[in-house]
């Protein structure tokens, strides 16, 4: 089976009468990094909760490797770790006491070498009889990972792992998540950076408005990063764009005052020369031109704003 | 039955208590010692016997109650409030355990912690007065049962509390009222008789005497019934704490 959560009509309705999530559909993969992306509020960490427990859905239902994650809880909260977006640690514990205090919870019998294995992985071993106070935010945020994997889930939610984490730290992340995923652990993680998307995810989800607006591979995404745009300034503002010209794709914005020719940079023939000329020929003169390419950035801002 | 999990929120919940041994128990310990010096042996010398026990021997099982009400409530309730209040409950939420197994883990460390300060205030009561204990086992089943049962109301209070105010409140102002009013000091037929009748409203008098009663064989009220009060009570407990989970009042939004 390739699919290994899956969401279907999933609603929340917090009591305050926000609906934070709107009749929600979502397969996650077997073995994949899926990023979920999303402004604030969206709802990432609602959707989080309700996988994970924390938060009970109003309606729809998840099933994680087949089981309900509210009727069947014990298999599905068993195949799951998760490191929160909140930092919050028990100050006064050890980092030992408390990763071994994690691994009980999820009802594994002790295992020194493995807890071991895990805080010398994070670089927390010489750190391991140190109260969890005393450690700096980085290294308490490995601590909350070093937990997440104390008993050893399948799945692994990562809810903006990588915030106020420094550019060393945030690359150790990236390269610790893609080896948790090569030794088959599916990971889930959400992020404002469209930069950690790109560079850590299979696929991708976008959510806004507790509404899921795209899941696409990464690489049928970023295809469309390929894409590069012209604009023309007009002199003279257009109604409509020019007859003749409708092989172009062109688009008016600006109150016509702009003519965008969206084009495949890989393309041997953009185009643009022809274009030109064609423009030229009709007496439509402009005054400016810029082109740009599009980010995921760009896409993302127009997806979240069109909604 | 994730028994890995009991046992670590248990183990937990014990740790938390012995980094802070002395003042867990060294505080309690000297307010009884004050009771008993002031009433045990200041006032008790002048007072006549209490059904015929002497006072001071009297008032012990009374302030072995009221220390173990107090203690039960505000462990059991400081335990589960405090992972609210940082945050850290997300870890237990999200763990394969279920109610019942949360409730073990917390309500069994707090239970545990006020029966062994019990038996050492009985034991502290010792240098005092000269007790004898007629029924050992009925002694400890009380002892053990009151802590279970207000272990369990200091866990409701603590998932109820959204400030430390609130978890301070309750054993401040009704439980040590209720202690104090219930017969820790008096018998219940030492007052007017109108006030007999309203004491019985009080639970607190079930406990306390049904508790002398094992020491001394004498109670205010059938030992059958404060054994059926405290069983009443603690079910009334566990039904509230069942709906809290069922319904996530408060910790599962
Ligand atoms: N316990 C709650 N009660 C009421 N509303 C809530 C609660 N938790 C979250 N919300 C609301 O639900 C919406 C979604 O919140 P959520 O935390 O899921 O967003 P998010 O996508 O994780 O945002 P961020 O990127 O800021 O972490 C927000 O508008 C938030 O205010
Ligand atoms: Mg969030």
């Amino acid at each position: 089976m390739k699919q290994l959560i899956s969401i279907r009509g999933l609603s929340k309705t917090y009591d305050s009468g926000f609906q934070a999530l709107k009749h929600l559909d979502l397969d996650i993969h077997r073995g994949e990094i899926f990023a979920l992306l999303g402004p604030n509020g969206a709802g990432k960490t609602t959707l989080i909760g309700i996988i994970c427990g924390i938060v009970n859905p109003s309606s729809g239902t998840v099933t994680v490797d087949g089981h309900d994650v509210v009727l069947d809880y014990r298999a599905t909260r068993t195949k799951i770790g998760l490191v929160p977006q909140e930092l919050c640690t028990d100050s006064f514990e050890t980092v030992w006491a408390t990763v071994n205090f994690s691994r009980g919870l999820f009802g594994k019998p002790r295992d020194h070498a493995f807890v071991e294995k895990v805080l010398r992985d994070l670089s927390l071993w010489d750190k391991r009889h140190s109260k969890i106070l005393a450690l700096s935010g980085g290294m308490k945020r490995r601590v909350m990972m070093a937990k997440a994997l104390s008993h050893q889930p399948d799945i692994l939610f990562l809810d903006e792992p990588t915030a106020g984490v420094d550019v060393e730290l945030r690359r150790d992340m990236w390269e610790m998540v893609r080896e948790l995923r090569d030794r088959g652990v599916t990971i889930i993680l959400t992020t404002h950076y469209i930069e950690e998307a790109q560079e850590m995810a299979d696929r991708i989800g976008i959510i806004s408005n507790g509404e899921l607006i795209l899941v696409e591979e990464k690489a049928a995404l970023m295809s469309k990063l390929g894409k590069k745009q012209l604009t023309l300034q007009l002199q003279k503002p257009l109604n409509n764009v020019p007859e003749g010209l409708e092989s172009f794709a062109l688009e008016l914005t600006d109150n016509g005052c702009s003519l965008v020719y969206t084009f495949d940079a890989q393309n041997e023939q953009t185009g643009i020369g022809t274009l030109l000329r064609t423009l030229a020929e009709r007496g439509i003169d402009f005054k400016n031109l810029h082109s740009s390419e599009s980010s995921l950035e760009d896409i993302f801002v127009n997806l979240v704003r069109g909604r | 039955m994730n028994i890995y999990g009991v046992r670590s929120i248990y183990r937990f919940e014990m740790a938390r208590w012995f980094r802070t041994l002395t003042q867990s128990i060294v505080s309690p310990i000297i307010s009884t010692s004050l009771y008993f010096v002031v009433f045990g042996a200041a006032i008790g010398a002048r007072m006549g016997e209490v059904n015929g026990v002497s006072y001071g021997a009297f008032i012990i099982p009374g302030l072995v109650m009221l220390s173990l009400l107090s203690e039960s409530i505000s462990n059991a309730s400081f335990g589960i409030y405090f992972p609210k209040f940082t945050g850290t409950i997300y870890e237990i939420l999200s763990a394969p355990v279920s109610t019942f197994e949360v409730v073990a883990g917390f309500v069994g460390a707090a239970a545990t912690k006020s029966v062994l300060l019990g038996l050492l205030i009985l034991l502290t009561a010792r240098l005092f007065v000269n007790y004898h204990i007629a029924h050992p086992l009925w002694m400890l089943a009380f002892l053990v049962l009151t802590a279970i049962t207000f272990s369990l109301l200091g866990f409701i209070i603590g998932i109820w509390a959204d400030g430390f105010e609130k978890l301070q409140i309750v054993p401040l102002m009704i439980i040590t009222p209720l202690t104090f009013l219930g017969g820790s000091f008096y018998s219940i037929d030492m007052l007017p008789p109108v006030w007999q009748k309203i004491a019985l409203i009080n639970p607190a008098v079930y406990l306390i005497s049904g508790f002398r009663w094992s020491f001394y064989d004498v109670s205010d009220v059938a030992v059958g019934v404060s054994l059926g009060m405290i069983a009443l009570f603690m079910l009334l407990c566990l039904g509230i704490i069942y709906w809290i989970f069922k319904t996530g009042y408060k910790i599962r939004p």
